[in-house]
């Protein structure tokens, strides 16, 4: 049975709460067998708790199939690219080194790249990838863009990505919001705490104001230079 | 004896933690089994693959309305803790020569040292010489079996259970002020509302599907309020973060609830329903007039500005749903903190309707079922109480019993080892409880459990606690036994069995009855299954407030479900109601219970609810010149409690080895301390060396450090034992402490595992 063509997947970092929920069962799936293929990103654990989730993006055009000198990984007809087929791959690194999104991994031990087939074994037959299904927060969904633009109406999908002279177009969406996106959320909890915003102990160096960095009196640890 | 009868290293190397790796076993299941997850209070639905009598994986239930396929990664993994390695499979005792420490012996046999040496002890020093400690995780058949056998067969008043160091504040606060102990409405009525106020509750890590409701919520428009002293990913984009001080949460609520009613002509208030629904709005409003802004910030260290903005994001609100878990109800001012937050949603009168709730997120399985029907010292079944002739007798009857022969009510769990301690309880029988690890000041616990003469144990691993142990007996594991559980919502689910319990263990419904037989008397412990319990558990329950009596297994499964109170009759006109529903939402105008008697919607005889003056009081052990820090515990997402599961799936153990200091870099750098250092922090009752964490996500005054690792790395073992005087809850959540670098790695670090 092909993939259900109207079924997407959908990917919302703004949701996600780096629980690895969906790393734990990417092992489950019987095409992978044990090896996770999902990639957790962390953003930088001592400034936040921000965590992206990243699957294989499933382009249109993909440019690891394009660099793969031994035509070992396939476009399905549904649109799906598939992990290397095991005969032809002679892991050599090329795909890891061209997919824009850093997706494809090689496994020296298995002389293999192995990535995201967004779950082939199920999404195949009708069910949906097992991240997706079991990612708690919902940052990653898989339904339809009715029900997608149902749930979720601050936001919108995106599938066209600009790298330098590249425009790619893929299978997968990220959520980006509807609206301007309020400023980047200072993810120091002593921002909160203060009358006055603290100063940012990360400044760009541009512009400097000299105002800005006289320590506050009433702070226990103002005095402290990081 | 009940001292350790060998090296804890020793008996670590025998019976673990060792670590379960993925072993697929490959091929197709033999069936798929739907039930629930075997760990936190939401419950999540899940099928479990089952092979040749093994559990050999998980497939989504997508159907299950709560989590619609959803899981964490305990849940995911939880599979991999049947034909673990460490499972007991025998009964041990207790043998000081074997290289272990522990013998196998025969399930008889067994069986029959634990009703010689507890019938012993209870004819040399009476029926309240021996003392019964359950669990939340148990359904709420061996719930009600426990409570039961605890009261009929050895007649003694002492039995309590570890939601003790769950919930119980909730419930005090709530049945204080609503006059029963239940979240009010079901999650979906979250989706559509105005605001989410989330206070002290880390839902990332604790109860992580919830955060997808309240994101669901925000993505609808609703603004959202979290306080907390970390940055918790929730908080990372919500509309509001108040950082409080650790322990601040009640003059907190006082400062919000204080302009709420300045601003009360703004329409921030809701003066009818007050006045129609309520009494004791004056009290309230009187202590909370001293809550100014200003002092309100002194004391909680939120901004004035902040306060203010959560006041006027709450009060214009058209709806609201306010959640809160441990955060502020693990104090010794726990029960209090819940009244405050409880007097925010009565102001507003936004309760008992669509789109509107209020209700504590339940850490355990079923922290909610469990105690409703029998193992809280002072409840009976149906949330009855012990100390009230009428509900006395009541369940009496059902139980074949006098009245007078029911033992009164008993002490809390903490209370039980101090009575242990001071020798006035000799014998101890434990089910799926590790005190060791979950109490505070955990080396008191340890001191008074080596004064036990007799201690039995029950479970499925042998715990730091059951090491203690003169027998222990192997119990089942949840996908061992069927049985129903309560959820977080109110939810009664069914959970269904997948697999038989391997070798001489058994179901721990059989065992406590094997037991109360042993002992001659095996009155009223005949049940054939969980289904004949859950039978006369409903019977029991009947006309009380936790209703089950209208709930069978068939609607169970059925509905996918039912929200208690579900009762078999009418309350009003007494005839059978076989097909009630369920109440998935309290409170709506209109509705009828057993005690108000439609006299209004709350559970009080004049159907009105309660606000109260919801006091600040500083907590017991609170940073001062010498320790000058706070320390506050809590959860990771990969780990469970006191990790006697999660500390053995080698999956789940990666994702977070060992439990770490978090601290700010302000602090960190005040004491010459880099991320990965080995750090020690002291309170008055012990240290522990761990390394540090340093994130910007934490007050820069408090350390956070997880709790569910045993031993040298148990950070129980600093925690203050003070407790709420109501609900008894120990105030894991504060106490004062110091910093400083280590020299070194901990000593421990050359011969323990990460996961031990
Ligand atoms: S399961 Fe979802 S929330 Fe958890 S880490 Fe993965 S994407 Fe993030
Ligand atoms: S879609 Fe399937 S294969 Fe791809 S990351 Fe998710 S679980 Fe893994
Ligand atoms: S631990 Fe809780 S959130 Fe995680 S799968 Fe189990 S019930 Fe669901």
């Amino acid at each position: 049975m092909p993939h259900h063509a109207h079924l997407e997947f959908f990917l919302d970092p703004s949701r996600c709460i780096g629980c690895q929920s969906c790393v734990q069962a990417c092992s489950e799936c019987d095409t992978h067998k044990g090896d996770s293929m999902i990639h957790l990103e962390y953003i930088d654990r001592s400034q936040s708790v921000q965590t992206v989730p990243m699957v294989c993006m499933h382009c249109e055009q993909p440019t690891c199939a394009e660099v793969c000198p031994a035509d070992a990984i396939k476009r399905t007809g549904d649109g799906i690219v598939q992990s290397a087929r095991k005969p032809r791959c002679i892991a050599c690194g090329n795909c890891v080194m061209a997919c824009p999104f850093g997706v494809p991994e090689l496994y020296i031990d298995r002389q293999i790249m192995m990535k995201c087939d967004m779950c082939y074994d199920r999404t195949s037959i009708g069910k949906k990838p097992m991240c997706a299904t079991v990612c708690p927060s919902q940052a990653l969904f898989f339904g339809t863009r009715e029900q997608i633009d149902a749930l979720r109406p601050q936001s919108m999908p995106t599938n066209r990505f600009t790298f330098g002279e590249q425009t790619i177009t893929t299978r997968v969406n990220v959520m980006v919001p509807r609206h301007k996106a309020p400023p980047a959320p200072h993810l120091d909890v002593t921002s909160a705490m203060d009358e006055r915003p603290q100063n940012r102990t990360v400044r760009l160096k541009v512009v400097r104001s000299e105002a800005a960095v006289e320590p506050r009196i009433d702070d226990p640890f103002g005095e402290v230079e990081i | 004896m009940a001292k350790i009868p060998t090296s804890d290293l020793a008996i670590t190397r025998a019976y673990g933690p060792h670590l379960s790796a993925a072993v697929r076993m490959g091929g197709e299941p033999e069936k798929l089994v739907k039930t629930h997850c075997c760990f936190c209070g939401q419950q999540c639905g899940i099928q479990l693959k089952v092979r040749q009598n093994e559990v050999i994986g998980f497939e989504p239930w997508d159907e299950f309305p709560f989590n619609r396929g959803m899981l964490c990664p305990k849940g995911v993994k939880r599979y991999l803790q049947g034909s673990h390695p460490d499972r007991l499979q025998s009964a041990l005792r207790r043998d000081p020569s074997s290289p272990s420490g522990f013998r196998p012996m025969p399930y008889t046999e067994a069986i029959e040292l634990a009703a010689r040496e507890l019938g012993r002890l209870q004819e040399a020093h009476g029926p309240s010489s021996v003392a019964v400690l359950g669990g939340a995780s148990l359904t709420t058949e061996k719930a009600y079996l426990l409570g039961k056998f605890a009261r009929v067969a050895l007649k003694t008043p002492y039995i309590d259970y570890n939601g003790r160091l769950c919930m119980v504040s909730a419930g005090a606060g709530n049945r204080r002020a609503f006059g029963i102990d239940r979240v009010t409405s079901p999650w979906s009525d979250m989706l559509e509302t105005g605001v989410v106020w989330v206070a002290g509750t880390n839902v990332a890590d604790c109860s992580p599907i919830t955060t997808n409701y309240v994101w669901q919520a925000r993505e609808n428009g609703a603004k959202v309020i979290v306080q907390d002293p970390r940055i918790t990913p929730i908080a990372r984009t919500c509309d509001l973060y108040l950082p409080v001080r650790p322990g601040r949460d009640a003059a907190l609520f006082a400062g919000v609830l204080h302009l709420l009613i300045e601003n009360a002509d703004k329409g921030w208030i809701d003066r009818d329903f007050i006045a129609a629904n309520t009494i004791g709005f004056e009290k309230a409003a009187d202590y909370c007039r001293a809550w100014t802004p200003a002092r309100t910030a002194e004391v909680t260290g939120v901004p004035e500005r902040s306060i203010r903005q959560a006041a006027e994001i709450w009060g214009s609100a058209r709806s609201s749903f306010l959640l809160h878990a441990r955060g502020i109800e693990h104090h010794s001012n726990g029960v209090e903190n819940v009244l405050g937050a409880i007097n925010l949603v009565l102001a507003t009168g936004r309760i008992g309707k669509p789109n509107s709730g209020y209700g504590t997120i339940v850490g355990q399985a079923n922290g909610q079922g469990g105690r409703e029907h029998g193992q809280k010292c002072d409840q009976l079944p149906g949330l009855r109480d012990i100390s009230n002739p009428e509900h006395r007798k009541y369940v009496a009857r059902i139980w074949g019993i006098e009245e007078r022969d029911m033992p009164g009510p008993g002490v809390d769990a903490y209370e039980i080892f101090r009575k242990i301690d001071a020798g006035e309880i000799k014998g101890l029988l434990s089910i799926c409880f590790n005190p060791k690890v979950s109490l505070p000041d955990s080396g008191f616990v340890t001191r008074a459990l080596e004064k036990l003469e007799f201690y039995a144990a029950i479970d499925f691993f042998l715990n730091d606690t059951a090491r203690h142990a003169d027998l222990v007996l192997a119990g089942s594991l949840q996908e061992e036994d069927e049985g129903t559980v309560t959820q977080v919502e109110g939810r009664v689910i069914k959970i269904n069995q997948a697999v038989e319990p391997p070798g001489e263990a058994r179901q721990d419904w059989r065992i406590v009855q094997d037991v109360a037989r042993a002992m001659g008397r095996p009155k009223g412990f005949d049940f054939e299954s969980p289904r004949d319990i859950f039978n006369e558990l409903r019977v029991a329950s009947q006309y009380g407030i936790a209703d089950y009596s209208g709930i069978t297994y068939e609607k169970l499964t059925e509905q996918m479900g039912v929200f208690w109170p579900c009762p078999a009759e009418d309350p009003k006109t007494r005839h059978p109601t076989p097909n009630h529903p369920g109440t998935p939402r309290l409170f709506e105008p209109g509705s009828y219970n057993p005690i108000a008697k439609g006299a209004g919607p709350f559970y009080f005889p004049d159907g009105k609810a309660r606000f109260h003056a919801a006091e600040y009081r500083t907590p017991v052990d609170d940073p001062d010149e010498s320790y000058p820090l706070f320390l506050t515990t809590g959860r990771v997402v990969s780990q469970f409690l006191s990790g006697t599961q999660t500390r053995r799936i080698g999956p789940l153990v990666d994702q977070y080895p060992e439990p770490r200091i978090e601290m700010h870099p302000r602090l960190a750098a005040k004491h010459g301390i880099a991320d990965g250092d080995w750090v020690t922090c002291e309170t008055r009752r012990a240290e522990i060396t761990l390394r540090a964490m340093v994130v910007t996500t934490i007050r820069p005054d408090t350390l956070f450090v997880p709790y569910h690792w045993a031993g040298p790395k148990s950070i129980n073992r600093l925690t203050v034992a003070a407790q709420d005087p109501i609900s008894k809850i120990p105030q894991f959540k504060v106490c004062a402490c110091r910093l400083r670098k280590a020299a070194g790695a901990p000593d421990y670090t050359a011969t323990l595992e990460p996961q031990q």
